[in-house]
Parts: C-alpha cells; structure tokens; sequence
C-alpha cells in the first residue's frame, strides 16, 4: 500500500517538474513550484520526517509562492522564448547533471536499511533515549534545535533576521523614495 | 492588488480562514515540544494569514492590522529574546543557553521554559520577517493596490 502511495507521489513529482519545464507562463509555473512543494511534504510526511514536511509545506508551497507571485507582479508574467541554438548545450549540461546524480545514487545505502552509520552511531541512542530523561519533552526534535543545538539555532535565526533586513534595505528604501516620483508623474 | 468587491466567496472564506489559521499558529508554536512544529514553522503559518488577509482585502488593510513600523521592531525583538535567554543562563552561573539554570531544583522544567522562551522568539522573528518580506515585495508593485 505504502509504495503504492510512494510510487504515485514521485510519479506526479515527475509529472509536475515537467509541466514547469514546458509552461511559458510563469503563474501557473509560480502554482506548479507550490504544487511541487507539497507533494514533497507530503512524501516527507511519509519518511516520517513530520517536521521537515511542516516546514516544506507551509514555507515551499506557502511563502514562496506567494514571494513568486509578488515578484511576477512586478516582471513579465510570461517566460522569453529561448533560441533554438542553445538547446543542445543545455540537454548536454542536464543530461550530464543528471548522469552525475543518478551515479552517486549507487553509493547510497539502500532504502530504509537499518545498518546505516545513522543508525548506528551511539549519539543516535543518546538523542533518542536519554534525551526524554533530561528534558521531559516528547518531540526529540525540538529537543534537539533547542537545547542541545541551542547555539546553532540561534545562528539560524540571527540569518533569517540579517536577511530580512538585506531585503528590505534592497527593496523598501527604494519603495519609499519612488512614492513621491509616481505621484508627480501622475499628476502630470 | 486587491480583489474586485465581487470576489464574495474569496472574501468571506478569508474573513473565516484568518483567526483559524492564526490560532493554529499559536498551536504550533506553543505545542512544539510535544507535536511536530516549533518557531520556524509557527512564524511562517502565523504570517501567512496576515499575508492572505492582504492579498484579498488589499495591502493598506492588512497594514492597518500589523503596521510594518512594528514588525521591525519586533524581528529584532526575536533576536534578542533568544540571545537574552542565553545571557540569562550566563548570569544565573551556567553555560550560554543551558536551560538547566532556569530552575536548578528541576532540571527538566527549566529545560521547558527555555525552550519556550526561545522558540517564542525564533517565531516572532520569522513571523515578522516573512510579513515584512510580503510587505516590500508587494508594496512596490506596478499594480498599485
């Protein structure tokens, strides 16, 4: 039941990435990207990652498409179309992507084994068991984020912080400044 | 861009979705230690109802709601209320962020409030950062709304 499911979320993956490869038209390539998100989540959901799947759908499917769909208000809302002569270089620079991928795939450990450093690895134990004891809290994750990698965190969102504000000095100096110009030329 | 004032379905769903996805929200991020979420995800759900509050009923609506003045005092306010929690640690005689001092008497218990306290702040970080994001974003568009 479950590869049912499994086989059927990455075909509609596939389905999806191919669509955004073909469209021109950048909305629905804005929709198709937050569509993608989604069913990563939901095959996150599926790996058991809860946490990773939270954050894939309510920032990949949620945020960015709304960031993409404010950036295509201010751009052209429909893709150029690329010249004829660039295609074989680019299904070359792909296809060679792709072969890279498709052969580190082969040094992976097989799905879901279970003798996998990871898994055996004592930190694992420790995170696993001993954290319950020394924090009370059920969700090893946060457990994790918040305690034993407290520092990291904070790094995290001093990063979120710094890059919020990149943006808005990029973006909303310049907006405050146009207002008056716009209204001028409207006046004119 | 602000709906024409026939988009009654549209509007009225979001008139009912918003609270709703603002209390969930909440859950999230005060529930994070014992369900899947925490800051991050907390932030981002919150600010998103503020977010799809603007895209129906128009930018100056959901300005009105969350000014951006106050959102950028708040996305510091995050900041400082995770690296204060630390220097809390610092001044009670443990390491930087080491809950345990919170509480000596119960270990575990100061574990949880600075959790809390520091997730707290990673969501009103994110929340605030994503808003003011959307805010620059669509403030400058060509369709003004």
């Amino acid at each position: 039941m479950l590869d049912i499911i499994n086989v059927s979320l990455l075909l509609m993956m596939i389905v999806t990435a191919l669509a955004i490869a073909r469209l021109r038209s950048l909305f629905a390539v804005a929709m198709l990207t937050g569509l993608f998100s989604l069913l990563a989540a939901c095959v996150f959901v599926l790996l058991d990652a809860v946490d990773v799947a939270f954050t894939e759908a309510a920032v990949g499917a949620g945020m960015t498409t709304v960031l993409f769909l404010a950036t295509l208000g201010l751009t052209r809302s429909r893709e150029k179309v690329t010249p004829k002569d660039r295609a074989i270089p680019a299904m070359l620079v792909a296809g060679s992507c792709g072969a890279v991928l498709i052969y580190a795939l082969s040094g992976l450990p097989e799905f879901g084994a279970a003798d996998t450093p990871v898994h055996q690895h004592p930190i694992t134990e420790k995170y696993l068991v001993t954290s319950i004891d020394e924090t009370h809290i059920p969700n090893t994750v946060t457990t994790l984020l918040a305690s034993y990698r407290g520092f990291d965190t904070l790094g995290e969102v001093v990063v979120i912080f710094t890059a919020g504000m990149v943006v808005l000095m990029l973006l909303g100096r310049c907006a405050r400044e146009r207002e008056p110009d716009q209204d001028a030329r409207a006046k004119d | 861009m602000a709906l024409q004032h026939d988009q009654v379905v549209l509007r009225i769903v979001t008139k009912l979705l918003a609270p709703l996805i603002m209390v969930f929200g909440l859950y999230v991020q005060f529930h994070g230690d014992f369900g899947p979420g925490g800051g991050f995800q907390a932030g981002v759900i919150f600010a998103s109802a503020v977010i799809l509050y603007g895209l129906v009923f128009g930018l100056d609506a959901a300005r009105a709601v969350i000014p951006p003045r106050t959102l950028r005092l708040l996305a510091p306010l995050g900041v400082l209320l995770y690296a204060g929690t630390g220097v809390l640690t610092l001044l009670l005689g443990e390491n930087f962020l080491s809950y345990n001092a919170i509480d000596p008497a119960h270990p575990a218990k100061g574990q949880h409030y600075g959790i809390l306290a520091v997730e707290l702040g990673v969501g009103i970080t994110v929340a605030s950062v994503m808003m003011l994001l959307f805010f620059a974003f669509a403030g400058r568009g060509k369709v003004k709304a």
